[in-house]
C-alpha cells in the first residue's frame, strides 16, 4: 500500500518534458517533490503564478507571494505572475498539459466530486470545474477507500459533482487505474497489493486484462 | 486627470446599506485591509460582497461577517471561517458559490462590455441548474452572464494619482477584473506617487478604470499558511 507521498511519486513518473502542470491541494502538492532527473517541468498556481518553486526559507516568506492551498512560496527564475482571468485562460484554453487533484469520489465513467457535502461541508469549488471542465489530462490523487473502508472508486458519484466525465487516470494508495469505456482498468497494483485486494476496494467494474505489474517507485 | 482623495473615509464615501460590492483578493493576500476595516466603521448592512473568497474569522471579510453587515456572497472557495458556515448553514447568509475561473471572467466580462459567456466549467453540475447549455465543437457549455457592482474595492502595491496601478507576486489575483467592473472603483494603495513615477510598460491597471485612490495605511498583510523550509 502507498503511502500519500509514494502516491505522488508515481504520479510524477507520468511528467513528460515541456509540460505546464497545476497541482491541486494536498497530495497532488507533493507531485513537484518528486520530478524525475531530465524532465522539465513548469507549475501553474491558479491564484497567479507560473514558475511556482519551493517554500521560502524560513524567514523570507512573503504574504504577497502564495500558492492556491494560501501557502507561502517562491518565484522561480522565470516566473511570471497574472490576474486570475489569464490564469484561467491557460486553464480553460488548455495551455496546461496536466491537472492533478484530489477526490472524494470518482465513477467509471469519469465523473468525479470534491467540492460538497451536502449539510456537512460545503467549502466550495475554487478552480476545480474549471480545471476538470477544460483539462485534457486529469490525474486524479485519492485513498482507493473512505475511513470506513467504504470504496470512492465506484459505478455512479454519490456525491455533488464537480466535472463529468473528465477523469483519465487515478493513483490510489492501492493502483493505477484508467478510465476506459467499460469501467476501471487496473493498470498497476502498488507494492504487495493483490489483484484481490484491490477488486474488494473497488465499487466500480474493475477491468483485469491479463497479468497486473506492480509499480516501480 | 488626479483621482487622489485624501484618506479612506473619503474614498469610501457613497456606499451605503444593500450595495453590491466587489473585492479584490485570494484568501487573504490582496485584500484592500484599510477600505474593509472603513466598511466596518460605517456599519453598512444588507451588502452583496462579490469575493473570491469570504476572509478568516477575524480578518478580511470575515469581519463584515461577524458584524451581519453581508446577506450574501458571491464566491468561489469559503473554507477557513467557521462563522461563515455557520451563518450559511443556518440560512442567515445567502451564498452563490461559483468556479473560479467563471467568477474571474465574470467580473473581466463586466468590465469590458460583455453581458454574458459560455464556459464548459460546471456543465453536468450544480452550478449549471437554470443555465442555458450549448454545444460548441461537440462539446456541452452553459451561459454565465456578466458580473458589475456599485463599487469594486481593490488594493494594489503602487499607484498613481491618474489611477494608475502595479500589483505585487500573486497579491494581483482578482484586482485587475473587479477594477474594470465597478461603477465606482476604489483603490487602495501601499505607496501613491506622482504622475511619470511608474514606468507606463509596466503598469498591470489603467487608471481609466480607476474613479478613487488614497495611499493605505498599517497594512498587516497576514498569511495564511506560513509554510517555509530551513536555513541552510
Amino acid at each position: 500500500m502507498l503511502s500519500k507521498s509514494q502516491i505522488a511519486q508515481r504520479i510524477a513518473q507520468e511528467l513528460q518534458n515541456g509540460w505546464y502542470v497545476n497541482l491541486g491541494i494536498g497530495i497532488p502538492t507533493l507531485v513537484a517533490n518528486y520530478i524525475p532527473e531530465g524532465i522539465d517541468v513548469e507549475f501553474q498556481s491558479e491564484n497567479g503564478i507560473l514558475g511556482m518553486g519551493p517554500f521560502p526559507v524560513e524567514g523570507t516568506e512573503d504574504a504577497d507571494l502564495i500558492n492556491a492551498g494560501k501557502q507561502t512560496i517562491t518565484a522561480l527564475p522565470g516566473a511570471v505572475f497574472f490576474d486570475s482571468a489569464t490564469s484561467f485562460a491557460m486553464i480553460r484554453g488548455q495551455h496546461v498539459q496536466l491537472t492533478v487533484l484530489g477526490a472524494m469520489e470518482v465513477s467509471q465513467n469519469g465523473d468525479i466530486a470534491n467540492w460538497k457535502i451536502p449539510g456537512k461541508m460545503v467549502k466550495g469549488m475554487g478552480g476545480a470545474m474549471d480545471l476538470v471542465a477544460s483539462a485534457d489530462n486529469i490525474i486524479v490523487a485519492m485513498m482507493h477507500t473512505n475511513r470506513a473502508g467504504a470504496s470512492k472508486i465506484l459505478k455512479n458519484c454519490s456525491l455533488p459533482l464537480t466535472g463529468v466525465g473528465c477523469v483519465k487516470k487515478i493513483v490510489t494508495n492501492l493502483a493505477v487505474l484508467e478510465v476506459v469505456k467499460e469501467g476501471f482498468k487496473l493498470i498497476e497494483r502498488a507494492p504487495g497489493v493483490s489483484v484481490e485486494e484491490i477488486q474488494q476496494a473497488t465499487e466500480g467494474d474493475l477491468i483485469i486484462e491479463g497479468d497486473i505489474p506492480e509499480m516501480k517507485l | 486627470m488626479n483621482k487622489k482623495v485624501a484618506n479612506v473615509e473619503e474614498a469610501c464615501q457613497g456606499i451605503e446599506s444593500g450595495m453590491t460590492l466587489m473585492l479584490g483578493g485570494f484568501g487573504l493576500c490582496g485584500i484592500p485591509e484599510n477600505s474593509i476595516s472603513e466598511l466596518v466603521n460605517l456599519n453598512v448592512t444588507g451588502l452583496t460582497c462579490i469575493s473570491n473568497n469570504a476572509g478568516v474569522d477575524d480578518f478580511g471579510l470575515g469581519l463584515l461577517l461577524q458584524k451581519k453587515q453581508i446577506k450574501k456572497m458571491i464566491s468561489s472557495y469559503v473554507g477557513e471561517n467557521d462563522e461563515f458556515e455557520r451563518q450559511m448553514l443556518s440560512g442567515e447568509l445567502e451564498v452563490d458559490l461559483i468556479p473560479q475561473g467563471s467568477l474571474a471572467e465574470r467580473c473581466r466580462a463586466g468590465g469590458a462590455g460583455i453581458p454574458a459567456f459560455y464556459t464548459p466549467a460546471g456543465y453536468g453540475t450544480e452550478v449549471a441548474e437554470g443555465k442555458e447549455v450549448r454545444e460548441f465543437n461537440g462539446k456541452p457549455h452553459i451561459l454565465e452572464s456578466a458580473l458589475t457592482a456599485d463599487f469594486a474595492i481593490v488594493k494594489a502595491w503602487k499607484g498613481d494619482t491618474a489611477g494608475n496601478l502595479v500589483f505585487k507576486g500573486t497579491a494581483r489575483n482578482f484586482n485587475p477584473m473587479m477594477a474594470m467592473a465597478g461603477k465606482i472603483t476604489i483603490a487602495e494603495v501601499e505607496e501613491l506617487v506622482e504622475p511619470g513615477e511608474l514606468n507606463p510598460n509596466e503598469i498591470h491597471t489603467a487608471g481609466i478604470f480607476v474613479q478613487r485612490i488614497f495611499q493605505g495605511k498599517g497594512y498587516e498583510k497576514r498569511i495564511e499558511q506560513r509554510t517555509v523550509r530551513p536555513k541552510n
